[in-house]
């Protein structure tokens, strides 16, 4: 299944916030947890994930920091603020009036995707 | 793997050249590359097909740069120079545009001079007008580069025609205070009134607000420039032309106001389309100039602390402090505007700091002198012009004080500093058209 470009926009900013509510992260791993979460269908360009971890950061809902890696090299880890968590809480209740809705107008549809996952 | 690391290298270069992206971003995605390539290796590819996949992962550079240009929006206009998909790639015929309207404000400043018989006579209404001869071609020029539509022009054109209408218009008194006051605030008024073509016809947005920051900054940076070019010039043509008996000051008096006309449109076309030579050059004199104004400032706010302003102080030395707080508070918007704002606060943001609260010090005994003054002597206009300057002021440097205070003790984001300073742009716009319009009102022309 192919998932439409700008949903999948709109998903990736509470997605992101979501994965880095459950501990900092940085990038790649990021990116891992995203395609695991979603079985692969989410389609992301690698690259893209960074200008919006950069916009988090300059809104405030993340924090930076650069360490070391195991392997020796700079990489730079993403933690979420109180800030990021309360938007976070916000996109989740937008994306529940928003699957709410669908739900009532497809009962049989959404049923069975909940069923199945 | 010395192949792998060489092509690494490479895409680094390749991808660096990109407009929009740094040095961090770029250790961010190298990071990024090595993860993947050393994944897809375990899985059994060649470290060759694993970096091609890798890279092509990565998407496109041309899409990757505009993103992180977007993102940020202080490098927003390298991806207008590599034609983003907002604005058209310009050719050479900027050239031909720009001089066009450099020469249209040059001419009108000669016929204003020429109707007012300067340099001989210099009559009070082309002090008053002298800005309303050059920015409103500035303001063309940038509503015909940013294609406004007719809506567009009108709102341009109607801050310039209430303008001229109010100081042409007025009965000024004789030596009258507030006209010299008028004159004063005028070409700040119109300073804004081109913010609104230069943001494409938008007011609200403060990315594009901070963009105009900057555009103000590199145009000053760039009309200094060539202004010491202009001043060389014209002290060779004088030696050169001295023997020959020409009248070197007659033609000075007509070279000089008509290469400061153009070259403000001549200096606006450098910040769009030379902007890569600035970018280099504005951060380093910041660097330079924010410390020691800081050093200075904080000097000042203790001596005067210790000695009091006192007797010292006069009119003229209120003019001083005023023109020394509003550098400053330039400085400091300036060095916001270029600064990169996903690093965390450093060395530069702590001298900020210092520099604003002995700049909101200096200006709390200014502004306690002054509400003196005006108990003993009543509100005159100078009076009341210095005082809203200094109230206007106050209110910005205390709450860029407050705020970036916060921002070094990790309570509060960058971000919020710059909107502080954004939203509060149009109070600088607003009061310094109060001084032109009102106030003159106020005090019966006088």
């Amino acid at each position: 299944m192919h998932v439409d470009k700008d949903l999948v926009a709109a998903s990736a900013t509470p997605l992101v916030l979501a994965i880095l509510a459950e501990g900092e992260n940085y990038g790649y791993a990021i990116l891992k947890r995203v395609r695991a979460l979603s079985a692969g269908e989410l389609e992301w360009t690698d690259g893209m994930l960074y200008p919006l971890l950069h916009r988090l950061g300059r809104l405030g809902y993340v924090t930076t920091e650069w360490r070391t890696s195991p392997e020796g090299r700079r990489r730079k880890y993403y933690a979420i603020t109180d800030e990021g968590r309360a938007a976070l809480a916000d996109q989740q209740r937008q994306w529940l009036a928003v699957t709410r809705a669908l739900n009532d107008v497809w009962p049989g549809a959404m049923l069975t995707a909940f069923g199945e996952a | 793997m010395e192949s792998l690391e060489a092509r690494i290298a490479e895409w680094r270069a390749y991808v660096g050249g990109a407009p929009g992206v740094n040095g961090h971003d770029l250790d961010e995605l190298e990071d990024h590359l090595r993860h993947q390539i050393t994944e897809l290796s375990a899985a059994g590819l060649t470290a060759d097909e694993g970096f091609l996949i890798a890279v092509k992962r990565l998407g496109d550079v041309d899409g990757l740069s505009r993103e992180f240009a977007r993102e940020h929006s202080g490098r927003l206009w390298k991806q207008l120079l590599q034609g983003g998909e907002d604005e058209p790639a310009r050719a050479s015929s900027d050239w031909v545009e720009t001089l066009a309207f450099a020469a249209a404000a040059a001419v009108a400043v000669q016929i204003a001079r020429l109707a007012a018989d300067a340099p001989d006579e210099e009559p009070n209404w082309l002090v008053r007008n002298i800005s309303l001869f050059v920015l409103p071609f500035l303001a063309a020029f940038f509503a015909r580069r940013r294609q406004l539509d007719v809506r567009g022009w009108l709102l341009t054109a109607i801050p310039f025609a209430l303008a001229a209408l109010a100081v042409n218009l007025y009965p000024w008194g004789a030596d009258s205070s507030t006209e010299m006051l008028a004159a004063l605030h005028l070409p700040v008024v119109l300073w804004f009134a081109v913010a609104y073509p230069y943001m494409g016809g938008t007011l609200l947005s403060h990315e594009r607000r901070m963009d105009f920051v900057r555009f103000t900054g590199e145009w000053f940076i760039y009309y200094v420039l060539i202004a010491l070019g202009g001043g060389v010039l014209m002290g060779l043509t004088a030696a050169i032309l001295e023997p020959t008996g020409a009248d070197v000051d007659q033609i000075a008096a007509w070279v000089v106001p008509s290469g400061a006309a153009g070259a403000v449109i001549v200096a606006a076309w450098l910040v769009e389309a030379k902007q890569r030579v600035v970018e280099n050059m504005a951060p380093v004199l910041t660097m330079l100039f924010t410390p020691l104004f800081a050093v200075m400032l904080a000097g000042a706010a203790v001596v005067y602390a210790a000695t009091g302003l006192g007797d010292a102080f006069d009119r003229d030395l209120v003019g001083v402090f005023d023109a020394l707080l509003v550098v400053v508070l330039a400085l400091v918007l300036y060095g916001m505007s270029a600064r990169d704002p996903s690093t965390s606060p450093d060395w530069m943001d702590r001298i900020q700091l210092v520099a604003v609260v002995s700049a909101l010090v200096l200006d709390v005994m200014v502004l306690g002198t002054m509400v003196a003054r005006i108990g003993d002597l009543g509100f005159s206009p100078n009076r009341t012009a210095a005082l809203g300057l200094n109230l206007v002021l106050l209110v910005n440097l205390a709450g860029a004080a407050w705020l970036s205070a916060r921002f070094l003790m990790r309570r509060s984001t960058l971000h919020r500093l710059e909107r502080w300073q954004t939203t509060y742009l149009p109070v600088f716009a607003l009061w310094a058209a109060t001084v032109v319009v009102m106030l003159p009102l106020l005090f019966s022309f006088d």
